[in-house]
């Protein structure tokens, strides 16, 4: 029996996906090799601040990923809500959650009046999803596009992109700290060793420095491009579980729009959440949305979020294939 | 999901499982030995259909993959088509209260037409309707994705009768597969055919 499907996967999607993940593992590789060669180089001043460095980088993004559900939700001062006190969120979050089949995230508001929402948690028991006041009252939503919206945020939840993203930003975290550690090491006790091999010392350190600043500029950027890879198959998902890519294109600029409206104070208060919500809350540069010209680049490839403009057009890809239906990649259902 | 569709944050159809649904006629039979409560003879099946076309094709284009299911040239099964508040297409069949058997026929038809139309991963749940003596409420609500049943047994207002439905877990335990975690037994308030 034959079994028709809406579904197609991005093939394009997958392979850049790929490919940043690829770029970042070999500069992983590439910083493992040099830290061991610094190891064996036995200089004990460096071979301890580079210990230092990675015992505190992985113990921080243990913590933060371990701790991820509640840290961010005192971040955004949200409050967790039953089924009696949000029925309508409660059960469009339900269905959502049976079509998927993935268990059911806890639920948060947060008192903000920016219009936004996050999912973060390690795991799928532990996750939590969080809307601010301003979604759910002042921007003017649909229940279909806040529905989008909740999709946008559970796929998150099934990509395990908290996971991802804290495992691909331990290098940057690491590198940081190496730089800070290799920079007061040279500041405060680089004139009073003495003997042998000074002279080594003397070179290691700024080249820890170096090798830990390039690492560290070129594993943001490629984060920064995962994570907006992650936000495009994320909305991919999410249109594909609710079957209304235009809800969520509405919701997007109807969300957009509100960013834009709010002033800045609340701007400056969201900005550690960044990473996690629906849409920027921060934005590097503050151009209209017709963009594409040539000031938007350089915060284009600092983003956390791609384009508005690039969202849209991957979602009305979406409504065209979902009008057709194609034949099952799988062959037999 | 897998690792690979983890890594790639790709999120694979689910496909729906229908058999388990054959085991509600002998199940109806326990449940009204051990409780009283007796089928309703309806039933239905929800699922999300495509953005896109007006709610009138998409009952057209459901009722014409029944008909073509049913294998009797003009025949089909009688269903009515509706959609709730949440946005989903709820298709609602209605028998005698003692005909459980062609209850479940039907719904099994209407479930694999919708399967072989290619809303398979877009079904939601399918639902049975039971009432007892004192005219209170329950449905047995399938969850396609996980293969498994629980109880709904709605009140006035957005209260569940908890006590009902944990009664009913027990006695339906070894002839159906009951959802054990208890999270995923969402309430389906005002659903049709309830």
């Amino acid at each position: 029996m034959a079994t028709r499907t809406r579904y197609a996967p991005d093939r394009g999607l997958t392979v850049r996906m790929t490919a940043t993940m690829f770029l970042l593992g070999l500069v992983f590789v590439a910083f493992v090799a040099l830290i061991i060669g610094i190891m064996t180089a036995a200089h004990a001043s460096a071979a301890a601040i580079v210990l230092v460095a990675l015992i505190f980088g992985g113990g921080s993004a243990f913590i933060s990923l371990f701790y991820s559900d509640k840290i961010a939700l005192a971040a955004a001062g949200a409050r967790e809500v039953s089924p009696r006190d949000a029925p309508q969120l409660h059960g469009i979050v339900d269905r959502l959650c049976a079509l998927a089949d993935m268990d059911k995230p806890r639920i948060a508001i947060a008192p903000t009046q920016l219009p936004n929402a996050f999912a973060t948690g390690r795991n799928s028991k532990n996750s939590v999803l969080c809307v601010t006041d301003g979604l759910l009252n002042r921007s003017g939503l649909t229940d279909e596009e806040l529905e989008g919206i909740l999709a946008h945020e559970l796929s998150h939840v099934a990509h395990k992109d908290v996971q991802v993203m804290t495992y691909a930003s331990l290098l940057a975290i690491v590198a940081g700290l190496l730089v800070r550690f290799a920079f007061y090491s040279e500041l405060f006790g680089g004139g009073r060793r003495g003997g042998g091999n000074n002279g080594q010392a003397a070179l290691l350190i700024p080249l820890i420095m170096l090798a830990s600043i390039v690492v560290y500029a070129i594993s943001f950027l490629l984060i920064r491009l995962l994570s907006r890879y992650r936000e495009l198959a994320a909305d991919r998902s999410g249109a594909l579980l609710t079957q209304n890519p235009s809800a969520l294109i509405n919701a997007l600029y109807k969300v957009s729009e509100g960013m834009n409206r709010i002033p800045t104070q609340d701007l400056r208060a969201a900005e550690p959440l960044n990473a996690f919500y629906f849409a920027p809350a921060m934005r590097l540069t503050r151009g209209g949305r017709g963009g594409g010209g040539g000031g938007a680049s350089l915060s284009a490839l600092f983003s956390t979020h791609p384009s508005l403009e690039k969202r849209v057009a991957q979602l009305a890809k979406i409504q065209k294939e979902l009008g057709q239906v194609g034949p099952d990649p799988r062959g037999i259902g | 999901m897998g690792f690979l569709d983890t890594l790639f944050g790709r999120t694979k159809p689910v496909q729906p499982k229908l058999d388990d649904l054959f085991g509600l006629p002998s199940a109806a039979v326990q449940l009204e030995a051990a409780t009283g409560f007796k089928p309703t003879g309806s039933g239905s099946v929800s699922f999300r259909a495509p953005e896109g076309k007006p709610f009138a094709d998409i009952q057209k284009e459901v009722l014409e993959l029944l008909a073509m299911d049913d294998g009797k040239p003009g025949g089909g099964l009688p269903v009515e088509v509706t959609k709730d508040t949440y946005g989903y297409t709820w298709l609602v069949s209605n028998h005698m209260s003692d005909e459980m058997d062609a209850l479940v026929t039907d719904l099994h038809a209407v479930n694999s037409a919708l399967v072989d139309g290619g809303f398979g991963p877009q079904l939601l749940c399918t639902l049975v309707a039971f009432s007892d003596d004192s005219h209170r409420r329950l449905s047995l609500v399938y969850l396609y994705k996980r293969g498994t049943f629980y109880p709904f047994a709605p009140l006035s207002g957005q209260n569940r009768d908890n006590a009902l439905e944990l009664q009913v877990k027990g006695v339906l335990g070894d002839d159906l597969r009951i959802e054990q975690d208890l999270t995923r037994w969402f309430p389906v308030w005002g659903a049709p055919g309830l």
